[in-house]
């Protein structure tokens, strides 16, 4: 099985079969689609998808990090974090197709 | 922001589309999504992030009340890393 990539084009190429716009305006839809989400997230918003999995953006405080190479200390600034929490049915979905095939995928 | 109140606000930006039109854009992008998952594929959307399904051993687990050793299967996890541009878009305003 598997460890193919899937980029904006498949998912273009589904909302062009599914929708019947043209693939021109399916590409830019899937774009404002994106686009969307990542307004809201910056916007500090939880953005939550039902059955598929919620983004949330966490707050990090301002601590003392190390360069793995040289050993110096330095300051990691407080910034904003985006975690994604997968839904039940998205992670049972993943399993039930998965474990059916062998194991083994495309992860990181 | 929920699933419906995205696909409100692409209905209003976008009025020329029947809401349901919207509605099936919007799912059509996390079935996709889901299904590539689903297939152990990855999914990378440039300046978003990407989602890949990661894969945990089998393992032997504990049941913390009992302390009796369980079995846990093999399974798999997806997994989302933020892309760059939205990493740095989090982080414009203060």
């Amino acid at each position: 099985m598997a460890g193919q990539t899937v980029t904006r084009a498949q998912l273009s190429e589904a909302v062009y079969q599914e929708v019947g716009l043209s693939r021109n305006e399916s590409a830019q839809l899937v774009e404002t689609v994106l686009n969307e989400i990542a307004e809201a997230l910056a916007r500090g918003e939880m953005v939550k998808v039902s059955s598929f999995g919620s983004f949330a953006v966490r707050k990090k405080g301002r601590r003392i990090g190390r360069n793995p190479k040289t050993g110096k200390e330095v300051p990691i600034n407080p910034r904003r974090v985006l975690v994604f929490r997968a839904s039940h049915v998205l992670k049972d979905q993943i399993n039930g197709a998965l474990s059916k095939a062998d194991s083994g995928t495309g992860a990181a | 922001m929920t699933k419906s109140e995205l696909i409100q606000r692409l209905a209003e930006r976008n009025p020329h589309l029947y809401q349901r039109d919207v509605e099936r854009i919007v799912s059509t992008v996390f079935d996709e999504i889901a299904a590539a998952l689903s297939r152990g594929d990855r999914v990378e959307l440039r300046g978003f992030g990407a989602f890949s399904v990661k894969r945990r051993g089998a393992r032997m687990g504990r049941n913390p009340r009992t302390g009796a050793s369980v079995q846990v299967g093999e399974k798999h996890i997806p997994f989302f890393k933020t892309g760059k541009e939205l990493r740095e878009r989090l982080n414009e305003r203060p």
